[in-house]
């Protein structure tokens, strides 16, 4: 319980810092965020007046913690572009991201665990060189050339999927492939090399003596334990997925928060990338203490005194 | 590196002086467990197809990026008249354009070869500087320790807590986007995981008996860390400077692709699949051509890694490469 306290405090701590960070980066940039929000032709005492009205006549110090206490509150000042305060642009944005992020992590199990186990099994074969290439193929893929290669090839050629877009589960089976393929062969590599620590262990040898079959031995001696590390992997998946979603949403379309931040880009909307990158920061956090509350119920061994 | 390691081997170990066991730095990476399999273990290195597969694909690059001018068979930024179909759409592959034209009918080819220096530009440069910054904070921060230590750690820490691909493209966004703010931006980001590593190796390194017993010959704590503790990093170094080129390759890469990389008309693969995205059910070649070099590029510097990572360092772990 003390553990996690200290994590949770940890995270609190890390969240702060980001939020300065991400105060201090708005600050330091070349362009007028008053001006940005009065458009090139606002007369000077517009600008004026919006800036005063956004408290950026303030000193730094004040300033931030008149931003701390907003982002607080939730709010997270509203877009130089759209007339939507950007907490709302991020609620509405964030289902269709997580579900995205929940087809991710089910293909990098899917694809990536079945690949490490089977290549545990007989190292060296041919079936062990085979996926461990393909992971590496996966690892080495960048998300946009993967995503439109399978746009072409499964949209365009064979028109078995959609080109794009949001609704049916047909919808998410691309994106979900293209950002969950990079992940899932860096998982095969870790579950085989775990399995292959394992199956070494003096007790997977005595389950072997007792007569334990080799699909039991796999199974349940094996792989419950090499999966293990999976947690954090899983829970630190959250973080690199932020980034991957705004290839992926982009070249697919999806109405996530990685779409919005590809458009926030191209209009340099600036308040709206922060807010994103703030709101990544806080999953993160959430990810990785998921994973250090995920722990002790997959493990018994694992306890928080 | 092999041939020094090979005169250790024939140096029976209790023969050797504890003095120089002190001063050369080559006998702590070839320790006593490690020097007699060295050997076959650079042979698996120099015979494992996979690196021989990297060492062509890299070598393939460095050709492209020297020789550019003379290979690539036109100019990149010029467009063609013939580079372009009576209905003004790109070429197909064909004699006069091997890989055929882009949107504005310049020769595919010729931009592929030049776009390879910006690849090996972000690989080398903001790369280098990358491993320069983690090597740094990590062996100040585990060596001094202290508050230095504290501080640097715990900022390293935070950094985690930011996702690199959303910072970069955040920060090249919010900056005026060009090769060099590309570059500063990799090598303000990819330090990270490095400087974790050195920094916990370099806490292990200082207990170490020889750097004891350094210490206490009156070495001053500055030759200490160049001469006892760098040298014990170097195999950390090369291997994560070789899966960061990959790394980096792929971040510059796709923030072309997103528009907030090099900008065009220089040509750089991921902008070329950028311009070209929208039509590219017409004209795949467009992302074939490019998207087949990054691959290529990413996995053989990943590949190089991997083997150097099993011939330098084999009780290591593998780190998570990609974006």
């Amino acid at each position: 319980m003390r553990f996690l306290l200290g994590r949770v405090v940890q995270g609190a701590l890390v969240l702060l810092a980001v939020s300065f960070l991400t105060f201090g980066l708005g600050v330091l940039l070349p362009a007028d965020p008053a001006r940005m929000v009065a458009g090139p032709s606002a007369s000077v005492a517009t600008v004026n007046s919006i800036r005063r009205e956004l408290g950026l006549d303030k000193p730094f110090f004040e300033q931030y913690t008149l931003y701390l206490t907003k982002l607080l509150r939730g709010d997270l000042g509203r877009s130089y572009k759209q007339s939507a305060s950007i907490a709302e642009l991020l609620i509405s944005r964030l289902p269709a991201t997580l579900l995205l992020m929940l087809g991710g992590v089910l293909c990098e199990l899917m694809l990536g665990l079945p690949a490490g186990v089977i290549a545990a099994l007989r190292p060296g074969s041919l079936w062990d060189r085979a996926t461990m290439g393909l992971a590496f193929l996966g690892i080495s893929l960048p998300q946009f050339v993967l995503g439109l290669g399978l746009l072409y090839v499964f949209a365009f050629i064979y028109p078995i999927l959609p080109l794009g877009g949001y609704g049916t589960a047909a919808h998410l089976i691309l994106p979900a492939l293209t950002l969950g393929i990079g992940g899932a062969g860096w998982y095969a590599r870790v579950v085989r090399s775990e399995m292959l620590e394992v199956l070494g262990q003096d007790y997977v040898r005595t389950a072997a003596a007792k007569g334990v079959s080799r699909g039991g031995l796999i199974v349940r001696h094996a792989l419950k334990n090499a999966l293990l590390p999976m947690i954090a992997m899983v829970g630190s998946d959250i973080g690199v997925f932020m980034g991957g979603a705004v290839v992926v949403e982009s070249v697919f379309g999806w109405p996530g928060i990685g779409k919005l931040t590809w458009d926030a880009i191209r209009v340099v909307d600036i308040p709206v990338i922060l807010g994103v990158v703030q709101l990544s920061a806080v999953m993160i956090v959430l990810g990785n203490l998921l994973a250090d509350l995920a722990y002790p119920l997959a493990d018994p061994r694992v306890r928080y005194d | 590196m092999p041939c020094a390691t090979a005169r250790a081997v024939a140096i029976p170990r209790d023969r050797l002086a504890p003095l120089e066991l002190v001063d050369s730095p080559m006998t702590r990476s070839s320790s006593p467990r490690t020097a007699a399999r060295l050997a076959p273990r650079w042979q698996r290195f120099y015979r494992d197809p996979s690196v021989i597969f990297a060492l062509i694909v890299i070598a393939c690059l460095l050709i492209a990026v020297v020789a550019a001018p003379w290979l690539a068979p036109k100019d990149p930024n010029a467009s063609f008249a013939e580079g372009l179909s009576d209905a003004g759409a790109p070429v197909a592959p064909s004699a006069a354009f091997a890989l055929g034209t882009d949107l504005l009918g310049r020769d595919l080819l010729s931009r592929v070869i030049w776009g390879a220096q910006v690849s090996l530009f972000i690989g080398l440069v903001a790369n280098g500087a990358a491993v320069l910054i983690g090597v740094l904070v990590g062996l100040l921060a585990g060596f001094y320790g202290g508050w230095l230590g504290a501080l640097l750690m715990r900022f390293t820490d935070l950094m985690t807590a930011f996702p690199v691909l959303l910072l970069a493209i955040a920060l090249t966004a919010i900056l005026k986007p060009s090769l060099w703010i590309v570059a500063l931006v990799i090598a303000l980001l990819n330090w990270v995981g490095l400087a974790r590593v050195v920094n916990s190796q370099v806490l292990a390194l200082k207990t170490r008996e020889y750097v004891t017993a350094a210490h206490s010959l009156g070495a001053s704590s500055g030759r200490v860390l160049l001469r006892h503790v760098l040298p014990g990093l170097v195999p950390t170094m090369i291997v994560w400077g070789t899966l960061g080129i990959s790394t980096s390759v792929m971040l510059e890469a796709t923030l072309s692709f997103l528009g907030v990389g090099v900008q065009p008309p220089t040509a750089s693969w991921g902008g070329i699949i950028n311009e070209s995205q929208t039509y590219f059910t017409l004209a795949p070649w467009l992302v074939v051509f490019p998207g087949l070099a990054i691959l290529l590029t990413a996995l053989a510097f990943n590949l190089l890694g991997e083997g150097l990572r099993e011939a330098l360092d084999p009780s290591s772990r593998s780190s998570r490469v990609g974006l």
